[in-house]
């Protein structure tokens, strides 16, 4: 063999080996292998018990350090309002960090609305979160493996690894998540994970007066919230594409957006 | 505080998390691998199919397509929120997105037009080499030139005619396994939005066709507009010199480029009507469908949008340049603005997908302005304002100036 | 034969790529539980979440101590409220902070007590009061104590 032809085949067998040992990275059979958690943590949500006040707001930001006057949250609650006409009139001033704490309605660009008391026909308030979807679009998307779901159903972003490209703010269809302004990553509401592992309630839900909010485990048969999902008319939002949300509402009208 | 909130406006019931997060960079990216590919195509079709009127453009716009390519990841760059990050792409892809795609597109489609050119000027590289490496005393400039010429040649020196004609079937081959790839690398950034079902304008099938359709559109049309510029460039320099040997070499680049702009030109025009009929069809599909999203969707497409999709982009972008193009007794007068009006056009469809697409609420029931920020207050509306924009627009051509000292288009015949 | 140079270079630049991503990429880096789709992260990621500083600690924590206070509210109609909705988060009081961010505005009691007669809520049902006639710009805990919830003394 002379040195031309051996050179070759040094580098065409590196070439070969360094192959391997790249792809070796990416697929891990035994890691393929699912397992089965004995939690799937889930959500209730009672339009007709919330009130508007905006505590969870205020409590989801101040527990997650999202800071509190940036027009972004990883919760909010709307307000609905009917008219006997059927119009419908729909804000959420400030993502409700303040709640609601006037009747008028604000319609963007200096514009307000104010609905006489008389004339509404139907009102009520509904708040807003992950619904840490069993098919989430968003973990779809990204293209690093930075936003991803673990094995008791939250969807979680890893804030060291994610690139700011904001694909899965776009590929969300509840509009759920944001740029932290600080962090400049995606984030988004995580069922307050470092809470609910210790076995404390998600900020929002304990800080809630009327029990509007409420988190459970939806594979624990002796869940009260298990129970109502199970046997109460609830309902998701936008269940038309097909992500499998794992946010449940009892009162949730045809007029929600 | 928020970042978007500097360029979004939000009218009606919009979500407290949307703004329009993908603004003038992603806006840019597209156009800019659009014309990647289809400068492209366009060289394929004299390497591959053997269309001999394009053959002077087509070297032209070879070395053009790496340029633009070389700027291609840059509007990226200046989007990201960690853009030191942005090569965890290539370490952790996750192939689930349409994203993930890029790093492997950008090297195997980088791989196979790098390779294109150097068989391509390969004997120009030789022949450099070998003038420079007889010199003695070589300038600082002259010393750099030849190692760049040397070391570029990967030591294949042979530029005999058995030697030559390996090139040239190797270019055919680069040249007809390219097409894919280069169609490829439009075709996803098409999907990266087509597929986004969250989004009521983006989701269709029909968004990575029309990509690439009207990426070809645009490849061709900026590089015709460029050969010409050089073209009137090279006639200029050669009336200037005023002797009948310069007068004749006029002569000849008249005929030839006549020759290269009518059949670009027919090109043009096919591809052209191709993409504004996927565009239209996509429109009247929804319109007689009309599924819940459609209320909001006409309002954007016929209200708030109406001047950019109509006036812009289908009159002065696409009807007004088709009707100059086939109009009889075509010239060079009425060439130049109905290539700038494609080019505007193609630009303004990039525009009204990703900025059109962030018009409106995911409540169908608010909408949101992009201002784009003019005078930047600082580097994030610098990178995502008219500067950011202005710098990827003006790069391909610095880009292009430097690859021109090595792969030579606008002087020397190449061996094809 | 000269034609596979370039494929020569394309694959040593190929090599060191991957060689480099062995280097760099985390070794807990992989497919987990929920597959390749859903399931492809840094498997360290989810300590880091565990780790986060929890900051509300729930009326329990506040009872430990303010005993007084907290059997008064739980015996008036702000029961169901809790300390920190209205004094913020406790994180490690009495260590840090010492002292706690009370919100005494009046915007703080119109979150529940403006007036709105919603008739699918329960806030209609919350005696409420017209921000702009009812002693508007004055604070509601000059007249009102908040964790007796009753009319002014």
């Amino acid at each position: 063999m002379n040195r031309r032809d051996f050179i070759k085949l040094t580098i065409k067998g590196t070439a070969a080996l360094a192959l391997f040992k790249g792809l070796d990275g990416i697929f891990r059979p035994s890691d393929v292998l699912a397992w089965t958690s004995l939690r799937r943590f889930v959500f209730l949500v009672d339009t007709y018990k919330c009130i508007g006040c905006g505590f969870c707001v205020k409590a989801c930001k101040l527990e997650n350090e999202i800071p509190f006057d940036a027009g972004v949250s990883r919760t909010w609650v709307e307000r609905y309002i009917v008219n006997g006409e059927g119009e419908v009139f729909a804000d959420t001033p400030k993502e409700a960090r303040y709640g609601f704490t006037t009747g008028r309605i604000d319609l963007g660009r200096g514009k307000f609305k104010d609905i006489p008391a008389e004339e509404i026909k139907k009102a009520y308030f509904v708040p807003k979160l992950c619904n840490q979807c069993e098919k989430p679009s968003c973990v779809q998307v990204c293209p690093v493996g930075a936003t991803y779901q673990n094995a008791d159903g939250v969807v979680l972003v890893d804030r060291k690894w994610c690139i700011g490209c904001g694909y899965c703010i776009m590929a969300c269809p509840y509009g759920m998540r944001f740029f932290h302004p600080v962090h400049r990553v995606a984030d988004k509401c995580n069922f307050c994970y470092h809470r609910i592992n210790q076995g404390l309630r998600p900020a929002c839900v304990q800080a809630c007066p009327t029990g509007a909010r409420l988190i459970g485990n939806i594979k624990d048969p002796a869940d009260p919230v298990e129970k109502i999902i199970r046997t109460q008319q609830v309902a998701v939002h936008k269940p038309e594409y097909g992500t499998n949300p794992q946010v449940y509402y009892i009162g949730l009208g045809e007029e929600v957006r | 505080m928020v970042l978007e909130s500097l360029w979004t406006v939000k009218e009606l019931f919009v979500y407290p998390n949307e703004y329009i997060y993908w603004a003038i960079q992603i806006v840019m990216y597209p156009f800019m691998t659009g014309l990647v590919a289809g400068a492209f195509v366009l060289s394929s079709l004299y390497h591959l199919f053997g269309i001999k009127p394009l053959k002077e453009i087509a070297r032209f716009a070879l070395v053009f397509s790496f340029a633009l390519l070389m700027v291609a990841p840059l509007p990226l760059l200046m989007h990201l929120g960690q853009p030191q990050r942005s090569l965890y792409v290539g370490l952790t892809p996750h192939f689930t997105s349409a994203i993930a795609a890029f790093g492997v597109v950008l090297f195997v489609y980088g791989s196979v037009v790098a390779a294109e050119l150097w068989f391509l000027f390969r004997k120009h590289l030789v022949e450099v080499s070998i003038e420079l490496k007889s010199k003695t005393n070589k300038s600082l400039t002259e010393t750099i030139r030849y190692a760049v010429h040397t070391i570029l040649t990967l030591g294949a020196m042979d530029v005999s005619d058995a030697g030559l004609k390996l090139d040239a079937k190797a270019i055919k081959v680069l040249a007809g396994v390219g097409v894919p790839i280069a169609c490829f690398l439009h075709g996803y950034a098409g999907f990266i939005f087509g597929s986004v079902k969250a989004n009521a304008l983006w989701m269709t099938p029909l968004m990575p066709v029309i990509f690439i359709m009207s990426a070809i559109v645009s490849g061709v049309a900026l590089c015709m507009l460029i050969y010409i510029i050089i073209m009137r460039m090279k006639k200029f320099i050669a009336s200037r010199k005023n002797d009948s040997a310069a007068l004749s070499t006029v002569k000849e680049m008249n005929s030839e480029e006549i020759s290269t702009v009518q059949t670009s030109v027919k090109y043009l025009i096919f591809f052209m009507i191709f993409s504004i009929s996927l565009e239209l069809l996509d429109l009247v599909f929804r319109g007689y469908t009309a599924v819940k999203s459609w209320d909001i969707l006409r309002n954007v497409i016929y209200g708030t949008d109406f001047v950019n999709i109509f006036l812009l982009q289908y009159f002065m972008g696409n009807l007004v340049p088709l009707i100059l193009l086939l109009l009889p007794g075509l010239k060079i007068r009425r060439l130049i603005p109905a290539l700038l009006l494609v080019l505007f056009g193609v630009f303004m469809m990039r525009w009204n997908v990703v900025i059109g697409g962030q018009s409106f609420s995911l409540t169908f029931s608010g909408y949101m302005d992009y201002q784009l920020p003019i005078i930047p207050n600082g580097l994030e509306t610098f990178k995502e304002g008219l500067g950011g924009a202005l710098l990827i627009a003006a790069l391909p051509f610095i880009f292009f100036w430097i690859l021109n000292k090595v792969f030579p288009v606008l002087q020397t015949k190449g061996p094809d | 034969m000269h034609v596979l140079r370039p494929l020569f270079v394309v694959l040593a630049l190929a090599a060191i790529i991957l060689i480099a991503r062995s280097i760099l990429i985390p070794s807990d880096f992989g497919i987990h539980e929920r597959g390749y789709t859903y399931g492809w992260y840094r498997q360290s990621n989810i300590e880091e979440w565990k780790n986060f500083t929890v900051q509300y600690q729930g009326r329990e924590f506040c009872a430990a101590c303010h005993t007084q206070q907290a059997q008064k509210l739980t015996s008036s109609k702000h029961k169901n409220i809790e300390c920190e909705n209205c004094h913020g988060p406790a994180l490690s009081h009495p260590a840090d902070p010492a002292k706690l961010d009370l919100d005494r505005s009046r915007e703080l009691c119109l979150r529940c007590h403006a007036n709105l007669s919603y008739p699918n809520s329960q806030r209609s049902q919350i005696k409420g009061i017209n921000p702009d006639q009812h002693n508007p710009g004055l604070e509601c805990v000059l007249c009102h104590n908040p964790h007796e919830a009753s009319k002014p003394h």
